[in-house]
């Protein structure tokens, strides 16, 4: 675990007012080794953080499409889909947003895995959500990072019947929130006593995700028929 | 101060920083992690054993390089190496502990300004033998550790009616959602602090 760095060469006198160049060269031997050291555990690191990343990414999307082995992810790209591999990062370097296309065993098309966030009560919730086309319904909802109230606005993760709105609601004409038990449409969502902030957030979340995504989708969609 | 470092010098030391000179109880440093992230045991704990870390190779070297960095320059040289094994911490924890990195979040980060790491560079490393040290460096870093997990168990148990996420009452409990809550923080440290100044006190009388 130790990584140890050498700090200085050894003067003789250390009695005297130093000079300022050794005072320099301290600071400055000091901050190269910890230059050395920094980089050696980032290049250690960084592979297993990247895959840390891709496996929590993986998983979220195998929970909100139910039944698919296999994905891919996409960008848009002229008001339609394309592969991210052949949209490349932009000037600044910045990841273009993505989603993902859900494959079942048999290579048939289960779903879009959105990642979408939005803000709620105490910070930004983020969260992914699987849509199904041909359905024109969600068919999973997770949240991935969430600061929300502990025992209030966080039952929008542990409480079951929260969650079981998301098992297949509709998305036309529009989400809407309701009050516990007013549920009539399928396409409410039945909001949690206690956390409405937090409820609406996820509601907003997944409203403003659909609206932007959708028409890519259908257009991606119509085109892998023809 | 140098002839006779002894096994009871060192074992003087390493207990001064669990009880006597608590970093926390008693002498109330590093106040930031122990209130932000206290709000579990497992939590606590992982804050506890980051900034150990980061305390104990901070010292080694502090000391090992005493004698060589010039004192008008020793703040600065001691926070680059403060910042270095934080940032060493950082990674491995994002590589091997993703979950706890996600739930410390900055206060990782922070570890760089915690004072504990700082004061004892300034008041013990830069001036001891390596050996002695170690043993302040442990010491403090066991009572740090100590304190934190008894905030954050006081915590856990009231506020999630669970200890290292095993739960502890049956379905009747009623958390007490507040202890989980940054109130809850200044609650159990406060009770704490007041129990240690009793103690204190009544070992002064006697």
């Amino acid at each position: 675990m130790s990584e140890r760095s050498t700090q200085e060469k050894p003067l003789a006198n250390t009695e005297a007012e130093p000079s300022s160049a050794r005072l320099i060269a301290t600071l400055g031997i000091a901050g190269f080794f910890s230059g050395l050291v920094l980089v050696g555990v980032y290049l250690f690191t960084l592979p297993m953080i990247q895959a840390n990343r891709a496996q929590a990414t993986e998983r979220a999307i195998y929970l909100v499409l139910p039944g698919s082995k296999a994905f891919q992810a996409l960008v848009l790209k002229d008001g339609g889909l394309a592969p991210a591999e052949e949209a490349p990062a932009g000037k600044s370097g910045e990841e273009p947003p993505r989603i993902y296309a859900g494959f079942d065993e048999a290579g048939k098309l289960v779903g879009f895995a959105i990642p979408s966030d939005e803000p709620g009560f105490q910070d930004i919730i983020g969260g992914i959500f699987g849509y199904e086309p041909e359905k024109q319904a969600i068919i999973g909802f997770e949240v991935l990072d969430s600061k929300e109230t502990p025992g209030l606005g966080d039952k929008i993760i542990k409480d079951a019947a929260f969650r079981e709105n998301f098992r297949e609601l509709a998305i036309a004409p529009q989400i809407i929130s309701v009050k516990k038990g007013e549920k009539q449409a399928p396409n409410e969502v039945e909001a949690i006593t206690g956390a409405t902030i937090s409820s609406k957030a996820v509601v907003r979340l997944l409203q403003k995700g659909v609206e932007k995504w959708q028409p890519a989708i259908e257009q991606y969609v119509k085109a892998q028929k023809q | 101060m140098n002839q006779a470092p002894t096994i009871n010098r060192s074992a003087e030391e390493f207990l001064k920083g669990l009880w006597k000179e608590n970093p926390v109880f008693v002498a109330v440093l590093g106040m930031c992690p122990t209130l932000a992230v206290t709000n579990t045991a497992i939590n606590s704990l992982a804050m506890g054993l980051a900034t150990s870390f980061v305390l104990v190779f901070s010292s080694l070297l502090v000391s090992a390089f005493r004698k060589l960095i010039p004192k008008q320059v020793r703040i600065t040289a001691f926070i680059i190496i403060i910042a270095t094994f934080v940032t060493v911490v950082d990674f491995l924890l994002a590589a091997l502990a993703p979950q706890i990195h996600k739930e410390l979040g900055a206060f990782i980060a922070l570890i760089v300004v915690n004072c504990v790491i700082l004061g004892r560079q300034e008041a013990f490393s830069s001036k001891n033998p390596m050996g002695l040290a170690m043993a302040d460096a442990l010491g403090m870093s066991a009572g740090f550790t100590f304190a934190l997990l008894s905030i954050g168990a006081i915590r856990e148990i009231l506020g999630s009616g669970s200890l290292f996420n095993i739960p502890l009452f049956g379905s009747g409990f009623e958390p007490w959602v507040v202890m989980i809550l940054p109130p809850g923080g200044f609650f159990a440290l406060g009770f704490l602090l007041l129990f240690f100044n009793w103690l204190q006190r009544r070992r002064a009388k006697g």
